[in-house]
């Protein structure tokens, strides 16, 4: 049955944390499609990199899978309208994002059609087109990375091809707890996966592939084995991994799979990796094969506060209130609402934040999973011993109260994942991950202040340059003038007053 | 016996009585590289060219902190942390600013519908980050703007304020 054999041939990944899972819950019934809502809130900005750039006016109507915001800036990504309806506004919406509450959204009153543009079911026949001509259409796709990042997908494999490539890794492993969307994904659309995984290798030139899941999703592994089995596509490589959270993160990913390490502020594609999450290849499948934008995603709403844990498929802009109502409403204890995992998920203050590319996860809790008071620092090293970046979180942590940006770049601040395995160790209860996100975003504030103090000084002196300038040209033509009225005397009087003259019988 | 080691102490104590007296001339008279030193001090500021110093921008500033002995607690938008690197850089007591820090970056923004087109905030910005001709309507270029506020005084019709961002 299964051709290609799960393998683990693995490199060592420093740390990590064997999770209880909480899968279960969510993976007992298929993916169930959430109903067209009355109303869909689509951010324009849904991915890293600069926002999209509405192109659609207020009151006008829109069909499924139109363009509504075009990419903008540097690493732009388009918006589409996941449905047809009429857009009635353009304004700030409360979303679940990292920094700040809100983000300007188009708001689309739908009419329940779902009539979609024209150009929906041509099918695209991918090998014909060159490698660039591929990466231009995954683009327009709207597609970016599905496993939480949201890096605009075209511009990493744009990227990634200038380099010198050995590898594709679909990353199925999905290791965060209760979060089980890909798994779903894999178990009910191995073709899917698979596909992408091909049009993937077409654009990159790449002849070896591996599919890489976790050895908690036996179900998974072995639809995927049977579909590839069916394709007989011995590019393809299926493997399994152990279940140790953060195994998913990209970075360690490389290292389980390949023995190579990502180094410090470098990228996979530095060491001949390419990584992409595994909803992401099915979403490229759609885009390319179907002519379906990425204007829907799965995503998993589970956790004691909601009463039938489920996975489902639902078009981006829906509301988690929406999809709470699909998964028989909330709890008596339902308390607290985390877009994201129960790790490196976000707090939300309430159910009207909009489904986006971002979200994997909606999980409601009865309680706040903090476990106590924030003491003072034992030195005891556990975080040390867990952190899958190899990185000092006891010594960081000191530099992030003192504000030693140097020190904090010194001990390697910018490559912590933010995996939260630290917090989670830490018998004196220290949000370390909270402090060094903070540290994170000072360090960023500092370097932008700089470079903005930088262009300030340079505009500065070029203006002091230019009124310079500006005051010699004046000086010299005084001068010359001067030179001209001396030297000229008499015959330069002479011309003037026969222009006077001149003037004044003009005007008689 | 002692005559020798007697000796030995006085020859050691006279070198570093030498040793010490030339290191203490060439840190006191030897001149230190003023160019450099006057860009290591504008590095250190701002970079607002805001003039609230009572000089027109950073580097002038500069200059007659190194050279002038300026006082180094003149620059509000810098806040306590320049005038603190400023301190360790130039070997000074650290001394409160003359003038508090404002509270948050602020940028100019022109209210276009009052903007008659004079040109005077234009020349008054010292990063021509004000775009405009004659006679016709004048914006700030947000990114470049320092919030200075030296555009705010020379409008005949108020419609400049100041954000905060």
């Amino acid at each position: 049955m299964a051709t290609a054999a799960p393998t683990y041939d693995l490199g060592k990944l420093h740390g990590g944390l064997r999770l209880d899972a909480h899968k279960s819950a969510s993976t007992e019934q298929p993916i169930e499609d959430v109903p067209i809502p009355a109303q869909l809130v689509l951010p324009i900005d849904q991915h890293v990199g600069d926002a999209a750039q509405p192109v659609v006016s207020i009151g006008e109507s829109v069909l499924k899978g139109q363009l509504v915001a075009e990419p903008c800036g540097s690493l732009g990504v388009p918006v589409h309208a996941s449905s047809s309806g009429k857009v009635v506004a353009i304004e700030p919406w409360p979303v679940a994002k990292r920094y700040g509450d809100t983000a300007p959204c188009i708001v689309i009153d739908c009419d329940g059609d779902d009539r979609a543009v024209d150009s929906w079911e041509d099918p695209l026949a991918y090998r014909d087109l060159t490698p660039d001509m591929l990466l231009q259409r995954i683009l327009q796709g709207g597609i970016v990375g599905l496993g939480g990042a949201v890096f605009p997908t075209a511009q990493k494999l744009m990227q990634a091809v200038s380099g010198n490539l050995d590898y594709l890794i679909l990353n199925g492993v999905e290791c965060e707890p209760y979060i089980s969307c890909d798994d779903m994904l894999m178990r009910e659309r191995p073709l899917a996966v698979i596909g992408g995984a091909q049009i993937l290798m077409h654009a990159l030139q790449l002849d070896v592939a591996y599919i890489v899941v976790e050895s908690d999703k036996p179900q998974a592994i072995q639809r995927l084995a049977e579909a590839m089995s069916e394709l007989n596509d011995d590019r393809l490589v299926l493997k399994q991994v152990p279940t140790i959270y953060p195994s998913g993160g990209e970075d360690q990913l490389v290292q389980l799979v390949t023995n190579r390490e990502v180094p410090s502020g470098g990228l996979p594609t530095d060491i001949g990796c390419l990584v992409q999450n595994v909803g992401t290849a099915a979403a490229i499948h759609d885009w390319i094969q179907n002519r379906e934008p990425l204007i829907s995603r799965v995503t998993t709403i589970t956790g004691d506060g909601i009463t039938r844990p489920v996975n489902v498929r639902a078009r981006l802009g829906t509301t988690v209130a929406d999809i709470a109502k699909l998964a028989g409403g909330y709890t008596d204890q339902a308390r607290h609402l985390i877009i994201g995992g129960p790790m490196t998920g976000k707090s939300v203050s309430t159910d009207r934040v909009p489904l986006v590319k971002a979200t994997n996860c909606i999980l409601v809790m009865s309680e706040t999973p903090s476990s106590g008071p924030e003491l003072p620092c034992i030195r005891c090293g556990d975080c040390a011993a867990v952190c899958p970046v190899q990185l000092l979180p006891q010594q960081l942590f000191w530099y992030a109260c003192a504000d030693d940006e140097r020190k904090l770049r010194d001990y390697g601040l910018t490559d912590c994942i933010e995996c939260g395995c630290c917090d989670l160790v830490c018998p004196s209860h220290i949000p370390l991950t909270f402090d060094f996100r903070m540290a994170k975003a000072r360090i960023q504030e500092l370097a932008d202040e700089k470079a903005r103090a930088e262009r300030a000084r340079r505009r500065f002196e070029a203006r002091n340059e230019r009124l310079e300038r500006e005051q010699n040209t004046r000086d010299e033509e005084l001068a010359r003038q001067k030179d001209t009225a001396k030297t000229a005397g008499p015959e330069a009087i002479a011309e003037i007053m026969r222009r006077r003259n001149q003037h004044r019988d003009d005007e008689e | 016996m002692w005559a020798r080691m007697w000796i030995a102490v006085v020859t050691i104590a006279v070198i570093a009585l030498f040793a010490g007296l030339a290191l203490s001339f060439a840190s006191r008279k030897l001149p230190s590289d003023p160019a450099n030193l006057v860009e290591q001090v504008n590095d250190l500021l701002p970079q607002t060219q805001c003039a609230q110093c009572g000089y027109a921008g950073c580097r002038p500033y500069a200059i007659a902190i190194v050279n002038d002995h300026e006082a180094i607690n003149l620059c509000p938008p810098g806040g306590d942390d320049t005038l603190r690197r400023l301190a360790t850089l130039l070997g000074k007591d650290v001394i409160p600013l003359a003038e508090t820090a404002p509270e948050s970056r602020a940028v100019a923004v022109v209210d276009e519908a009052l903007c008659i087109g004079c040109m005077h905030c234009r020349t008054a910005c010292p990063v021509d980050a004000i775009v405009g001709a004659q006679q016709l309507m004048h914006t700030v270029i947000e990114q470049e703007c320092t919030g200075c506020r030296l555009c705010v005084a020379p409008c005949p019709v108020d419609c400049i304020s100041m954000r905060s961002v």
